[in-house]
């Protein structure tokens, strides 16, 4: 590996891996001062019950239940899309058409729009303009036209898009040419192909980036706040046009809205355990899934 | 029918355009809104104080919030982001290699609530204690704990566009004598100038427009000053913490959409910039090799 570093060159080359050690040491500082304190008010009645005495006692299921919901119903929403979107990129389109080039900056502009701002469009969007709508249309009272748990869930979809394509794109990459030409060569149609050959094997890559997604919405509050997330809630959400209450958000409210810091204290550790660990474990098996899927195509 | 899903993306893009933008407009056409907020009153007051008898809207503290909190974040997250990309791709075993990029990720997944919790709880103190200045929440702590968030994206583009630079480019420089510092430095660095330049632009963009750490860890007063460890209040953290108090239609909630708006339009600027870049690497390197 070519000459060794001069001496004069040590300094330097010590400083970037003093950078290195900065964020490894950042990491581990946050993970462990959330696991220490964290850990020690885990209990299945703070995980089942809901905040009690103004959320200074009691549990967080009604944030872990709304959590759930809303990242199910963005699932279902954002998957469909994003996958459909990669196939055309990956299969259909041709790099040069000015279609194409306008997706792909789409795509990659729509990832770096502020989080903020995607709560600004769900609520002149999805609430004001869709929802108003809907219940000026079936003659609702205010059903729809407010922030609830369906506008919450449709916000995060469109700020997921882009994750699910650019991991669904990268996955329908990965599956050998030849795959395609055998399917073709024994007279199936370019869908038959995409259907029964490719999307069988690239689907450890789509979980991926369901799973990814998933993870990123968990997390996000700023979309969520004026769409649908609520501060504290007595009862769970039953329908689509409920408000909910979202872990994330618990976390916001409990740190900087709560009347009593110190008995909030080891709640509000609690939640951000509870919510990194959710996380990570998604991170993790996206992780994992991703080498099945090298693995799977590494000999070709 | 593909190509028409496809296309759905485009669509959001307008979209959200579209409806920040069409909340915003009555600021630039309703008469009556413009008696309280304006572009013009938008900068002839250094104060702003949407919620009294005589709101007044102004931006310059506003501006100046996000940019020094922009300032505090780059300033850290460059030289540690570049640094560690350039240790990761060039010197560090191909262990430690394979253990970095992991750790970068997990830093990348945490949701930028816990990491402004964190900030709020814990870094605020530590900074204060150890600095010593007297208003614990500021543009700095708010700045550090930003940077958290920006340096994965340094980092991964960094190191990917480090990565990518051409064995045979080292190969000629370590064979000309150079050794392994002189040719990261001057020949593997400046070739990848426009990826790590794009990762930086990448990295500006989000902290711009990160919400959640800025709103907890700044401490929100809107001053003009220029000290880094006032409390400081930053245009998206303004969103935040007042949306939700706002009756629809009023000047103040146009207002806040307006800022959306020029939120938009800057990452979006910077982001776009960005992305040309990228993508004229990729297609540069694709023909070279």
């Amino acid at each position: 590996m070519g000459m060794k570093p001069r001496l004069s060159s040590l300094l330097p080359i010590g400083i970037t891996g003093l950078m290195t050690a900065i964020i490894v040491l950042v990491v581990v500082i946050i993970l462990s001062n959330i696991f220490w304190f964290g850990h020690s008010h885990l209990s299945w009645e703070f995980l089942s019950t809901a905040p009690r005495e103004g959320m200074t006692a009691g549990g967080i299921f009604p944030a872990i239940f709304g959590t759930v919901a809303l990242v199910l119903l963005m699932t279902v929403a954002v998957v469909p899309i994003g996958v459909v979107t990669a196939i055309y990129l990956s299969e259909y389109a041709r790099e040069t058409s000015p279609l194409t080039r306008a997706v792909r900056m789409a795509v990659s502009n729509l990832a770096g729009v502020p989080s903020i701002v995607f709560g600004l469009f769900g609520l002149g969007f999805f609430i004001q303009f869709l929802g108003t709508g809907i219940d000026r249309a079936f003659r609702f009272e205010m059903t729809f036209g407010q922030p609830c748990l369906l506008w919450a869930a449709m916000t995060l979809a469109v700020l997921n898009m882009p994750v699910v394509i650019v991991s669904t794109e990268e996955a329908l990459k990965q599956v050998p040419e030849d795959y395609r030409h055998a399917s073709l060569a024994l007279g199936a149609s370019k869908w038959q192909t995409i259907w029964r050959v490719i999307l069988p094997q690239a689907l450890p890559g789509i979980l991926t980036g369901a799973i990814l997604a998933i993870s990123r919405g968990a997390g996000e509050v700023a979309p969520i706040m004026f769409t649908g997330a609520a501060y504290y809630l007595p009862y769970l959400p039953k329908a689509l046009s409920d408000q909910f209450m979202e872990l994330g958000y618990h976390v916001y409210v409990m740190a900087t809205q709560s009347p009593d810091v110190e008995a909030t204290q080891p709640i509000l550790y609690g939640t951000v355990f509870v919510l990194l660990a959710v996380t990570f474990l998604l991170n993790l098996s996206a992780i994992a899934l991703r080498s099945v899927l090298r693995r799977r195509f590494a000999g070709t | 029918m593909i190509a028409l899903v496809a296309t759905s993306t485009i669509a959001s893009i307008l979209l959200i355009f579209l409806f920040v933008i069409k909340e915003a407009l009555p600021i630039l056409t309703s008469a009556k809104v413009q008696q309280e907020a304006s572009l013009v009153r938008f900068f002839n007051t250094t104060i702003w104080q949407p919620v009294s008898e005589w709101p007044r809207y102004g931006f310059a503290p506003l501006i100046l919030g996000t940019f020094k909190v922009t300032l505090v974040a780059l300033l850290f997250a460059i030289p540690v982001g570049v640094g560690a990309a350039l240790f990761t791709s060039e010197f560090a075993p191909r262990r430690t290699k394979e253990f970095l990029k992991p750790i970068v990720e997990i830093l990348a997944g945490i949701p930028s609530v816990v990491l402004g919790f964190f900030a709020l709880i814990v870094l605020a103190s530590f900074l204060q204690n150890t600095l010593g200045y007297d208003s614990r929440l500021n543009a700095f702590t708010a700045g550090i704990a930003l940077s958290f968030a920006v340096i994965p994206t340094i980092f991964s583009i960094s190191e990917d566009a480090l990565t990518a630079v051409p064995k045979s480019l080292r190969e000629a420089s370590l064979a000309l004598g150079a050794d392994r510092w002189q040719t990261a430095w001057r020949v593997t660095l400046p070739a990848a100038q426009a990826g790590i330049l794009a990762s930086i632009l990448l990295g500006l963009g989000r902290a711009i427009g990160e919400t959640m750490i800025v709103l907890m860890a700044s401490g929100n007063a809107s001053l003009v000053t220029a000290s880094l460890f006032d409390s400081t209040r930053s245009l998206s953290a303004t969103i935040a913490a007042e949306l939700g108090e706002v009756v629809f239609g009023d000047p103040h909630y146009n207002t806040l959409f307006f800022i959306g708006t020029l939120l938009f339009t800057m990452t979006f600027l910077v982001n776009l910039g960005a992305n040309l870049m990228v993508d004229r690497l990729k297609r540069k390197l694709a023909g070279k090799l």
